[in-house]
């Protein structure tokens, strides 16, 4: 597929592709444009699925040559047997999810490995933000105001921790990043990840 | 100068490339005694198949493309025949077949065949029973969606066609793409149906069976003895009136017609046409009955109803985890669709997504009902174009 050169992916894609093993099955849930199946796809030649509720988006992805489904992903996976997948990816849509731990109880009936990559609602941009000028805050990660977000979830790294552990699933693999403009660009945080990272990138696996 | 004419003629040229010339061609099999048994147990010979090809077959013979169509399609999908003018009607799916579209005949060879028990060109109830030098009439036997799928098995066998890179149908013509998976899942690299379902409802059955008793009960039906005489054109014509409602959709019918009057401007307090709505169906009726035949009604639409992939398919391999088929398909629904609505097209979609069938699914958003897929849209050809694309690649 046309995107054989990742750099023009979302860094947080890039390192989830990273952590993808070659040939394996994926499930994409909330996959826009199908950048990171299209490059697992030719790239790792994983068998892939996305599931994707735009119409327009979900109709680029297969006439980009994906197998995609449009549909509200929480209903969409209901129907897979059990085991289905090796790695089921959510990313970025976690905050966006109205029963989060329904869905990550559907997930690890079918898939081994779910990979979650969701912004840090406790970003210290965020943080100071609330402090100072006591509005709903907004970052490039977050840009929306409290009545038009989609993003219904405000998550924290140490939250999703907690949460992993509570719905039953074990944290096997923790990155935090920052990323500049367009996401495109990015790199690791070592320390005090819940106040400096952008985002936290997560994959877990059922105890 | 010239150089600037020379690209600007092969730009128009591109632009408007010439009509795509194709050919109605026969194909006739089940010679007596050789006769081919039907689903039902009869046995019906010989069998004529109208068909029609546009695009090349390559000598690996692994680029066609079967089109199945609907109830009351025919086997010209696309293009002018040999001896009409530049400006006749193309075929029912133009703007989806042809060179470089959705479909492109500049690389995939294209088969579209008239379907058993039809009146274009294929044996139907109209066609001479040998056995009496009559045509059949009821005599004919009751055929079934299976029975078209093997007729057309039977032509790409004369064809030497083994494999197909893609089935393609809308409406009764995706019925006929999924028995396709079915019975010869081998041939297949992917099917697109589009527009349809694994079984009618009752909904979709009521209207056939409205459709059916308004041709039977117009006395020139006889019993479907009328070849010769007066066609029941009355009932065929309200039969295609009812098909037309249920094709479109409250929306298309509000935009389209609304309660405007046609040529008036007061009611004529009387039975003519007052509404616009009633002068369409009027027309969309006479102008079927010039082309159909009232028996091929009664027994496509009885074909589509029965028609039942759900009670078949439970112990089927395409339905069956343990069963691989790498058939890739793409099922496409329609918002407006309430004839096969989107529900319909979801309980395929569940049943081949639990068989761990590599599947794609879009519901496109259109006001017009089921008939939107044999409307021009270029998102249905980028779609189909994508992902027979992604077959190929």
């Amino acid at each position: 597929m046309e995107l054989s050169d990742n750099t023009l992916m979302r860094y947080d894609l890039r390192i989830i592709a990273s952590w993808i093993e070659k040939e394996s099955r994926v499930l994409d849930l909330g996959c826009g444009n199908g950048d990171l199946l299209a490059w697992l796809t030719a790239d790792k030649r994983v068998r892939g699925t996305g599931i994707e509720q735009n119409k327009e988006k979900a109709a680029a992805c297969i006439a980009r040559g994906l197998s995609v489904l449009q549909g509200d992903l929480n209903t969409e996976v209901e129907d897979y047997p059990d085991h289905s997948f090796d790695y089921v990816i959510l990313s970025q849509t976690l905050q966006q999810v109205y029963e989060p731990a329904a869905l990550l109880h559907s997930l690890s009936r079918i898939g081994r490995q779910v990979i979650v990559s969701f912004p840090n609602f406790s970003h210290y941009s965020i943080r100071l933000q609330l402090l100072f000028k006591g509005l709903a805050p907004k970052n490039e990660q977050l840009p929306y105001s409290w009545y038009d977000s989609p993003n219904i979830r405000v998550i924290t790294l140490a939250d999703f921790r907690k949460f992993a552990g509570d719905v039953g699933y074990t944290i096997v693999k923790e990155v935090a990043i920052n990323t500049d403009h367009h996401d495109l660009q990015g790199h690791t945080v070592h320390w005090m990840t819940n106040l400096r990272a952008c985002y936290g990138i997560f994959a877990i696996e059922k105890k | 100068m010239a150089t600037t004419e020379k690209t600007m003629t092969a730009k128009i040229e591109k632009v408007c490339p010439p009509p795509l010339r194709v050919e109605k061609q026969y194909f006739t099999f089940a010679e007596p005694p050789d006769k081919m048994t039907l689903e039902s147990g009869a046995r019906l010979g010989p069998v004529t198949i109208a068909y029609e090809t546009l695009g090349k077959l390559t000598p690996a013979r692994d680029n066609a493309v079967l089109i199945t169509h609907a109830f009351s399609g025919n086997s010209h999908v696309a293009g002018l025949y040999k001896d009409e003018p530049e400006n006749a009607r193309p075929g029912w799916w133009d703007s989806m077949v042809g060179p470089g579209k959705g479909i492109d005949t500049d690389r995939f060879f294209v088969i579209c065949s008239n379907i058993l028990g039809s009146c274009s060109g294929t044996t139907g109830p109209s066609s001479i029973n040998p056995a009496t030098g009559k045509p059949y009439g009821l005599e004919f036997p009751m055929v079934t969606i299976g029975d078209m799928v093997n007729a057309q098995k039977a032509l790409l066998d004369h064809l030497g066609i083994e494999q197909l890179v893609s089935v393609i149908g809308g409406s009764v013509g995706g019925m006929q793409t999924l028995e396709w998976c079915v019975r010869y899942p081998k041939m297949i690299r992917s099917a697109i149906p589009i527009a349809t379902t694994m079984r009618h409802s009752a909904l979709a059955i009521a209207f056939n069976e409205v459709a059916r008793q308004a041709i039977m009960a117009d006395p020139n039906w006889q019993n479907g003895n009328y070849y010769g005489s007066t066609a029941p054109n009355t009932g065929l014509a309200v039969a295609r009136m009812i098909g037309h409602v249920t094709y479109l959709s409250d929306q298309a019918m509000r935009r389209k017609f609304g309660r405007r009057l046609q040529d008036k401007k007061d009611f004529s307090f009387g039975f003519d046409v007052d509404f616009q709505v009633e002068s369409y169906l009027r027309y969309q009726g006479s102008k079927f009955v010039q082309r159909f035949d009232a028996n091929s009604l009664l027994y496509i639409t009885k074909a589509s109803d029965y028609f039942d992939l759900v009670e078949r398919a439970v112990n089927h391999e395409l339905f069956r985890p343990d069963e691989p088929t790498d058939i890739k398909f793409l099922v496409i629904s329609y918002t407006s669709d309430w004839l096969y609505p989107t529900y319909q097209a979801k309980e395929l979609l569940q049943a081949l997504k639990r068989a761990g069938r590599n599947v794609s699914f879009c519901e496109i958003e259109a006001d017009c009902g089921h008939d939107a897929f044999l409307i021009p849209d270029e998102r249905l050809n980028n779609l189909v174009g994508g992902f027979i694309d992604g077959i190929v690649r």
